[in-house]
């Protein structure tokens, strides 16, 4: 669980996180904003369906893949927050039984 | 094949800044290619976008990469921000996605500089939500001041931990405790290296200022601290641990939603390995990477490593180094002669040897025990993508699988998104043991490009959009 | 070290050659200059495809597809076999008409796995295909295996059969000594009256030592893999007028092939993948499968192997020594009869025949 160190001042986006709209500072990750937000994991594993959080926010761990704008397989720590970005967890995909 | 350039530098982090600053103030022509969207790197990441309370809150140091950053942007050197590299190959074709256009352009001469990672260091529970690397903790407060909202616990090696938690101290977050793992005779390993160690003497009173501010501070220190373990169900709940102390052994408990580890950076080897440079196993740094001379050569023709890819060496070390492959290029291409590269670079080559003769102490103070390198417990997962667990890892090498690339082909370990970046050193490791044989008769992983996934629409239009 | 038989190369060839020996009790050494399964038998397509073979390679393919329908009962593992189907696809009238000649020849020869399928039945199989697509011609039981996997299952059986493998072991020369050849090597060396050379890319070096030089070439097919997908494909699918090989793996990831061939280095034994290349199999993959494109490659790959210039095998006996036995050459499309080839090479050893017919693959061809 994640909190900013400071207050939101006027430049922000609006994005949508999981159905719901959040207010989020311009420049921000998205990995960043889904700490704050308190998602507690941003994807399952397709092998086990554990959840996973981001780890690395440097781009190398790819546990932070999340389902953003549609698009299912974005690393959320290496894509920037964007007004009316549609963000949603990504559920582990893959094989005969997923 | 696209456009072709005289010198590309893959990474803007203090390697690559100075790298490219020198090069173009030496007339060469220049594009610095980052996957971040604002030159600094890991280190300075963001540098240019930081507000001022936030630059207090971080400390001198991580201002200085602002003057980096300017001499940089003063420089003639392009740069392309948010560019992925996803291949080098020895004939320096690199594989590039910029603006979602993948291209491959042919460089003259490339200077690597893609950095460090931290040391991916399997325990059980480490793929729990609420477990995270130290640093990147540290790129949450650099980027975007966020920070655990109710405490965390700082476990791991080296001078990270102890400078996150007085950074997390100065910015009022509850540190419930930081957990050193470095085991105690490590004092007596690293002692005979002192002498050579305090005429560089910056980072032990650095690390003594940390310590001393924690302690007032009341966060506290333990040492030789061992057997980590994350607990909890769908996130972490507490860590446990074992303590050594007067000779008993116990375990304990800390009720925590955060932990942050951090045992250590390694090179980024992933795009020199695909290239085909030689790569060696650092016993000091207990890590591979590419062997390069003073000037940042690789074996493979027009190909250089400069700052951590190259080896450990910091920062500052990082600068030093950026400037003296760029002078060796300007060499190689003719732009100064050889005794103008070494009258330039003299300085730089000064100022590294003395940084090396601090090495061998810190590295040897905060060497990693092997149970820390080789997961003992055959339950923790190491291959965090494929869910492969050093069980099965073990059992894969004693089936005849007796190397990591072996291993993989059975196990799906090191195939999953990551691409082995998260669990080829501890295979190595794992492999090695088991075959009773020094870590150092091994490599890690084959490199599969692309070294980061890429669309089959964007493999398909590679390299049209811009003719 | 002393064997009844010493197999050069511990690829599939090799181990299914030296797995069937063993079930003879026929003592085997396999000499393996890196590991079992370090470039084509480690690294292919895993292709089980009886459809389109060369006409000479049907008598052979159908006796390994049956061995692979059990292939539990040989090597006590499945090898991950999947058996649902392989389906070249037709795009237009001049494909088709191309379909309809082969099925024609397959079907007077005696055989009949080659299906011609209409459109309808085509898209049944293969929902996910392009909508231009006219037919095809479909092999049901026809499938893929994990390659390595089925090396190493052919490996433990063999070894628990007595087979020994040595590893990092580069032969650097055949001399005959007696009766019996000697294999010699960086290691140590090998005594056997009975040689055989299964040395995929380096078969031709064996061949150079023997004096029996053959044309062989060396190239790296490139293969592609994506990320996990859902399951939404079941047959492997391959084109009439194009270079594709793509099949939907167990764990949802899709392997894509087509016989692209990557830069290589015999010397140091490496490839180097040419994204020029690839991007036209990307190419192709979106002109069948539009759906694939926003679908992210993972890795890729290349794995040095043997073409002839006729693309079929050499199988059989040396056509200059006693005792000497070639398995190579399969350009790339041997994986499915590795089996029988095993099986066939244990015959000529042992009863000096075979039970299917060989002769065209006689190394005899290359030697006016």
């Amino acid at each position: 669980m994640f909190k900013r160190t400071s207050e939101l001042n006027n430049n922000t986006v609006t994005v949508n996180i999981e159905g719901e709209d959040f207010q989020v500072p311009v420049g921000e990750t998205v990995a960043a904003t889904v700490l704050v937000h308190n998602l507690g994991y941003t994807r399952t594993s397709p092998i086990s369906g554990a959840p996973r959080a981001p780890l690395c926010m440097m781009g190398v761990c790819f546990e932070c893949l999340m389902e953003i704008d549609g698009l299912p397989n974005i690393q959320a720590c290496q894509v920037q927050v964007a007004e009316g970005m549609k963000i949603r967890r990504q559920q582990g995909v893959g094989g005969e039984d997923g | 094949m696209g456009d072709s350039y005289q010198l590309v530098i893959i990474g803007a982090g203090p390697g690559g800044l100075c790298a490219a600053t020198t090069a173009a103030n030496l007339g060469l022509d220049v594009t610095v290619l980052d996957e971040q969207p604002s030159p600094g790197g890991q280190i300075y990441r963001g540098i240019s976008n930081t507000p001022d309370d936030r630059l207090a809150l971080l400390g001198a140091d991580y201002q200085h990469g602002a003057d980096l950053v300017e001499a940089f942007s003063a420089s003639k050197a392009n740069y392309w921000p948010q560019t992925n590299v996803w291949s080098l190959n020895s004939r320096r074709q690199i594989g590039i996605l910029r603006h979602g256009q993948a291209s491959i352009i042919q460089a003259e001469r490339v200077i690597v500089a893609s950095g460090a990672m931290e040391r991916p260091v399997p325990f059980l529970g480490w793929t729990l939500p609420g477990v995270m690397y130290a640093g990147a903790a540290q790129i949450l407060l650099k980027t975007a001041g966020v920070v655990p909202a109710n405490g965390t616990v700082i476990a791991g090696t080296g001078p990270l931990p102890l400078l996150v938690a007085w950074q997390y101290l100065r910015a009022g977050v509850s540190v419930k405790a930081v957990l050193e793992f470095s085991p105690r005779s490590n004092l007596w390993r690293a002692a005979p290296h002192l002498p050579k160690a305090l005429v560089a003497g910056d980072y032990i009173s650095r690390g003594l200022k940390y310590t001393l501010d924690l302690n007032k501070g009341g966060v506290p220190i333990y040492y030789g601290i061992s057997g980590l373990q994350a607990q909890g169900h769908d996130r972490i709940e507490a860590v446990e641990y074992g303590w050594d102390t007067l000779g008993s052994s116990r375990r304990e408990t800390i009720v925590t939603n955060s932990l942050l580890v951090h045992f250590g950076v390694i090179p980024r080897i992933n795009l020199t390995k695909s290239a085909g440079c030689h790569h060696i196993w650092d016993r000091g740094q207990q890590c591979w990477r590419p062997q390069v001379d003073k000037w940042g050569n690789t074996n493979v023709p027009g190909i250089a490593v400069v700052g951590d890819s190259a080896g450990i060496g910091g920062a500052r070390s990082a600068e030093h180094s950026g400037r003296l492959a760029a002078l060796e290029v300007a060499r190689s291409l003719h732009t100064i002669d050889t005794q103008q590269r070494d009258l330039q670079g003299q300085e730089d080559l000064k100022w590294i040897g003395k940084d090396l003769r601090v090495r061998p102490f810190l590295e040897a103070l905060y060497r990693l025990p092997d149970s820390l390198l080789v997961p003992p417990d055959d339950k923790t997962l190491v291959c965090r993508c494929e869910e492969i667990s050093a069980g099965q890892i073990r059992q894969a090498v004693r089936e005849g699988h007796a190397d990591p690339d072996r291993v993989k082909f059975y196990l799906r370990c090191g195939m999953g998104p990551c691409q082995g970046r998260q669990c080829a050193p501890a295979v190595a490791q794992i492999v090695a043991a088991e075959n009773l044989r020094p870590v150092s008769d091994y490599t890690t992983f084959r490199v599969r490009p692309p070294i980061r996934p890429l669309s089959i629409a964007q493999l398909a239009n590679l390299g049209r959009a811009e003719e | 070290m002393k064997a009844d038989v010493a197999i050069v190369g511990g690829g599939l060839m090799g181990t299914s050659t030296a797995l069937h020996l063993a079930m003879s009790g026929q003592k085997v050494i396999v000499v393996e200059k890196n590991s079992p399964g370090r470039h084509a038998s480690g690294v292919n397509a895993g292709g089980l495809r009886r459809l389109n073979r060369d006409l000479a390679e049907i008598p052979l393919s159908v006796v390994a597809a049956q061995m692979w329908q059990d292939i539990y009962s040989l090597v006590g593992s499945d090898c991950d076999v999947k058996l649902s189907g392989q389906v070249r696809v037709a795009e237009n009238a001049a494909d088709l008409q191309k379909l309809e000649e082969r099925a024609a020849l397959v079907s007077s020869l005696g055989f009949d796995r080659e299906e011609l399928i209409d459109r309808d039945r085509l898209y049944q199989l293969v929902p996910a295909l392009a909508p231009h697509c006219v037919g095809g011609l479909y092999t049901a039981g026809d499938g893929f295996a994990r390659p390595y996997h089925a090396l190493t299952a052919f490996r433990l059986k063999a070894e628990s059969l007595g087979v020994k493998y040595r590893t990092g072991c580069q032969v650097t020369g055949l001399e005959r000594l007696g009766n019996c050849w000697r294999v010699v090597t960086n290691q140590a060396k090998f005594d056997a009256p009975i040689l055989v050379n299964c040395a995929g890319a380096w078969a031709g070096q064996i061949c150079a030592y023997l004096d029996e030089p053959v044309p062989l070439k060396i190239g790296a097919p490139m293969m592609m893999v994506t990320e996990r997908l859902p399951h939404f494909l079941d047959p492997v699918v391959g084109a009439v007028s194009r270079k594709l090989s793509f099949k939907q793996m167990q764990n949802g990831t899709v392997l894509i092939g087509g016989g692209y061939l990557a830069d290589h280095d015999m010397e140091k034994e490496t490839t180097e993948i040419d994204f020029t290349k690839l991007s036209e199999s990307s190419q192709t993959v979106l002109a069948l499968f539009p759906r694939m494109a926003e679908v992210r490659i993972v890795r890729t790959w290349a794995g040095l192997e043997a073409f002839m210039p006729d693309r079929i095998p050499v199988i059989g006996s040396s056509a200059k020594h006693p005792n000497v036995y070639h398995a190579f050459g399969f350009s790339a499309h041997g994986f499915q009869l590795s089996p029988v080839v095993g099986r066939i090479m244990s015959e000529l050893i042992l009863n000096n025949k075979s039970s299917l017919r060989i002769e065209p693959f006689s190394i005899q061809r290359f030697q006016s």
